[in-house]
């Protein structure tokens, strides 16, 4: 882990004080003076889109026209297993009419194709009327214009493929020396998105998101079993300076000898454990318990057909009332944070990027908005503004509520998991993420991991195999009772958190120190039978 | 009869075959590969959500995608891009060749295939590609007011859901003459409905091809009723219990059976279907000896693909029959090595179980007690040993004595393979259309393992 914390701490910067972690100063007027501005053509067709929607009779529209690039490469032991490149380009564009949204998008960068799509967004306004329930008001937003860019020091599209392939090829070479594992993989994507967002209520900003995300995996084959580890690598919204700094081929050899230990581990024992997570495997826990409940379209009902709904319902009888955890529980929502993967300057609505608190002192305080949501609550928190959350995975799919950054914060003791484990008289302490499922309000959930140890007086007895966790998501943070500090802080996140239909996919990061929970149920997986 | 043959004129917006064939060449010729493949898809969707009865957002989308596969020597690399003027073909053309030049050898790599000969699939209905805006509100409207109408001894119903209809075309041609397309339409159409109490919750789901063999006001009916008779769910301690499973909830669980039927991952010992001590399990009887379970793309209830992104023709294949594990999937590398023919991915050609002939209402009727399933949701991968997965239950849950629904129950975590649970078949249903190219059964499981209770309605 060395050299994942040494990171965490470079990110940081030594930063003392919470509100201090990667806080990133906005300036409404001129953001990244280096960052791509829109090409003049592609702003032409935007105002052509913006011109056909006001004709059509839109009240509002905006437009928005991506250029999206992803690469990626993956390794299997000692070949390269693909080499792929795919670019998107386009326009889509929604419109209010009447009070009613209608959106279209087409991969046709023409005039006639663009103010075809125009008009056809705003046909699909008139035909929503039929069907018609609350009118939309968006909450108000001060038009922007600018440029941004993720900040990179080595941008992963100037990397060469050679460079690439060959940092992967390391990897498993340094994998296959551990004796029983015979299978290895290993990858990197990594993601561009260029996207130019204007709107007829003057908003015109260019940002440049950059993303990266390397994986590995190692399994160990034995006579009768066969096991697998993947060590837990974070997507991050970074450079090619982040790759770097996981030293794959430095680490692989010990990463892939814990798939081999695993062939051995001992099987649980199934019952009531304390639980101790590391921030590798406590982001995801976090992300499916507290991101997705505090989801305001979730909580009304708006996601009922197929992500669910949220038990954090309904807003007036939840808000500064449901206890979510112990009074040193804070968790705050941020779409500026540094090296995270939902970080922007202004959201897919030209709302500027904010930072708030979802839980504070342990007690729910707000959720996740957009400009359509914010009035929805406004009289219950105070907040007028959109807390910016609106996201498209891409230019031919409309924005809606998507999760920012969500991290649960340090404690006050600066302690880690090695002071947990210390403190801890019988318990399992998890690694990583492994298999993880919820229930459609987040009640109860069950998840796993990649590597697990007994606990006994204090100390690591020995490795453990088929564990997983189950609980039920307001007992499970109310059994709470140690957290680390901000020297254990640690960045996860999600490269592909699907929600919507049609779904689309966000990028989602999750700060996380390690906890202890007491009492949690404790399932063996390794059925037969 | 050739899959080019089944194809007419494409409808606006979508590149028919000749466009598709023009597109294709126009990129063969810009490349200088020693072997060159072009994947085009050219697609239109539209969509409408819906929720608290009224639409929430409506959507329709066009795109067309050029991916190039070039190898040089036996290197191999891919580029993909839907901006078509010559400038960023030739430029991804470029690239692929590129990034072909800076791969490794590939040692498994398999020369493009020539012309091939596909089984003749229709899979393009006009009704389909026809449900635009307009019809799609008219639809979301039936739905509502029969779900609204049948809801109301609950009072006022909360009706959620979402409509899509999607139509599309394929092409694949190699440099060595290969040159396939196929088109396909789908329009999938679900509802949730939620009880004002909160205490009920019942959803219906359809799905197919063709647009009209989905009854919108029925699945409204459905998915009313489930939530007005799930109201008030009370608790049944976890436990082993028989469970009927709807042919939707099979349909959630039995076609991840596929991602074990891989042949590589049997031979390398990687998967449920590798026999201990080495070798696959095929031709022994890994499950109930009543079940069959194929993929078959000339199926007319399937409609499915009859060529995968590499033009490999993909045809009938019972992976298992009367219970026997017969075939295992082949990419060409593996099947070339094993002396097999390649398969294309098992659920390209669609996928059905079969094995019975009852309805949902017999299996429920022929059980003395036990748990009926509506659906199932947040399925993972718990152990690919035994293909164990994890999930609960949703949107009606219920208990049943004597051959009747008595009572509606809270939803379960469950612990449960279906492989394992295959094994443990008391009955099996008549496959009933559960999605476009999905044909799936209720059956009546011995002993399913519902682990926990969930508070979720």
């Amino acid at each position: 882990m060395g050299s994942r914390r040494d990171f965490i701490k470079t990110t940081l910067g030594g930063a003392a004080s919470l509100a201090a972690i990667g806080r990133l100063p906005i300036d409404a007027t001129a953001q990244t003076p280096s960052a791509p501005a829109a090409d003049a053509a592609a702003l032409d067709l935007a105002m052509e889109a913006l011109d056909a929607s006001r004709a059509a009779g839109a009240s509002y529209a905006d437009v928005r026209i991506g250029r999206y690039r992803t690469q990626t490469i993956t390794a299997r032991e000692r070949q390269v297993s693909g080499v792929s490149d795919n670019e998107s380009y386009g326009i889509g564009i929604r419109t209010l009419v009447d009070g009613c949204w209608g959106f279209a998008a087409t991969s046709a960068m023409t005039r006639p194709a663009v103010q075809a799509a125009a008009r056809e967004a705003a046909a699909l306004s008139r035909a929503a009327r039929t069907v018609f329930k609350r009118r939309v008001e968006l909450a108000p937003v001060t038009p922007v214009t600018g440029t941004w860019m993720t900040p990179v020091r080595r941008d992963p599209f100037d990397i060469s493929i050679e460079e690439k392939i060959a940092l992967l090829l390391a990897a498993n070479e340094a994998a296959l020396k551990v004796k029983g594992v015979r299978f290895v993989t290993s990858g990197v994507s990594q993601r561009r998105e260029i996207k130019t967002l204007v709107t007829s209520e003057g908003t015109n900003v260019t940002q440049t998101l950059i993303k990266v995300g390397p994986s590995f995996t190692a399994t160990a084959v034995g006579d009768r079993d066969f096991q697998s580890y993947e060590e837990e690598l974070a997507p991050r919204g970074d450079g090619w300076e982040y790759v770097d700094s996981l030293d794959l081929p430095g680490n692989a050899e010990r990463w892939a000898s814990l798939a081999a230990e695993k062939l051995v581990a001992k099987p649980v024992e199934a019952g009531q454990w304390d639980l101790i997570l590391e921030p590798t495997n406590l982001w995801l826990t976090l992300h499916e318990s507290i991101g997705h409940p505090t989801e305001l379209d979730r909580a009304v009902g708006q996601e009922a057909n197929f992500a669910g709904t949220s038990f954090i319902a309904p807003p007036e009888k939840m808000i500064g009332q449901l206890r979510y955890g112990p009074d040193f529980m804070n968790v705050q929502a941020d779409r500026t944070q540094e090296g995270s993967l939902s970080r922007v300057a202004w959201d897919d609505e030209g709302v500027p990027a904010d930072q708030w608190l979802i839980v504070e002192r342990g007690l729910f305080k707000d959720y996740q908005t957009t400009r359509e949501q914010a009035a929805w609550i406004a009289g219950l928190t105070g907040v007028k503004r959109s807390h910016g959350c609106s996201f498209a995975e891409s230019w031919n799919a409309v924005q809606f509520q998507r999760m920012p950054n969500i991290s649960l914060l340090p404690g006050g003791r600066d302690i880690g998991v090695d002071d947990i484990v210390a403190d801890t008289t019988r318990g399992i302490l998890v690694r990583h993420s492994g298999s993880w499922s919820i229930d459609h309000q987040r009640y109860n959930f069950q998840f796993s991991g990649q590597a697990f140890y007994e606990i006994r007086n204090g100390r690591i007895a020995g490795m453990l195999r088929d564990v997983a966790y189950q609980s039920n998501t307001p007992v499970f943070w109310n059994s709470m009772n140690l957290m680390g500090g901000q020297r254990s802080y640690w960045l996860g996140g999600a490269f592909d958190d699907g929600k919507g239909e049609p779904p689309q996919s966000n990028s989602v990061s999750h700060g996380c120190v390690p906890a202890r929970f007491r009492n949690v149920t404790i399932l063996n997986t390794g059925r037969t039978a | 009869m050739s899959a080019q043959a089944a194809g007419s004129d494409a409808p606006s917006g979508l590149l028919a075959r000749e466009e598709a064939k023009a597109l294709a060449d126009r990129v063969l010729r810009l490349s200088a590969a020693d072997q060159t493949r072009v994947y085009i898809t050219s697609e239109w969707h539209g969509n409408t959500r819906f929720a608290d009865a009224g639409i929430t957002t409506s959507g329709g989308t066009s795109d067309t995608e050029v991916t190039v596969t070039a190898t040089v020597g036996r290197r191999r690399a891919s580029a993909t891009t839907n901006v078509l003027d010559e400038e960023a073909l030739t430029r991804t053309v470029d690239l692929a060749g590129r990034l072909a030049r800076l791969s490794p050898e590939d040692p498994e790599l398999m020369p493009e295939l020539g012309p091939q000969t596909y089984t003749a699939v229709e899979a393009f209905i006009r009704r389909t590609e026809q449900l635009d805006g307009d019809a799609r509100a008219a639809a979301v409207g039936r739905v509502v007011e029969a779900a609204v109408e049948t809801g109301k001894p609950a009072g006022s119903i909360f009706v959620a859901g979402y409509l899509e209809a999607r139509a599309r075309t394929i092409a694949v041609a190699t440099s060595a003459g290969l040159f396939a397309y196929h088109r396909t339409t789908d329009a999938e159409l679900s509802v949730t409905a939620r009880t004002p109490d909160g205490t009920g919750s019942g959803w219906a789901s359809a799905g197919s091809r063709d647009w009209g063999a989905v009854d919108a006001a029925a699945l409204g009916r459905v998915a009313a009723q489930k939530a007005v008779a799930s109201r008030q769910p009370q608790p049944l301690a976890p436990g082993e219990y028989t469970a009927v499973l709807e042919p939707q909830a099979v349909n959630d669980l039995v076609p991840l059976l596929a991602g074990a039927l891989s042949a590589r991952a049997a031979d390398e010992g990687r998967s449920a279907f590798s026999r201990a001590g080495g070798g696959t399990r095929v031709g022994e009887r890994v499950v109930d000896e009543r079940v069959t379970l194929y993929s078959d793309p000339a199926d007319r209830s399937l409609r499915g693909a009859p060529f995968d992104s590499e033009g490999v023709p993909i045809t009938r294949t019972a992976w298992i029959e009367k219970g026997v594990l017969r075939h295992l999937s082949y990419t060409r590398f593996w099947a070339q090595k094993q002396g097999r023919q390649p398969t294309g991915a098992p659920l390209l050609g669609g996928l059905t179980l079969a094995g019975g002939t009852g309805s949902t209402e017999e299996l429920i009727a022929g059980c003395a007690r036990g748990v009926l399933v509506t659906h199932f949701f947040y399925i993972r991968s718990l152990d690919p040993r035994t293909v164990l997965q994890t999930g609960l239950t949703r949107d009606g849950v219920f208990l049943i004595e004597k051959g009747k629904i008595v009572r509606p129950l809270k939803n379960f975590r469950w612990n449960e393979s279906p492989l394992l649970m295959l094994n443990r078949l008391e009955e099996i249903g008549r496959p009933e259309p559960t999605a476009a190219g999905r044909m799936m059964p209720a059956l009546r499981i011995r002993g399913f393992n519902f682990t926990s209770l969930s508070d979720a309605v």
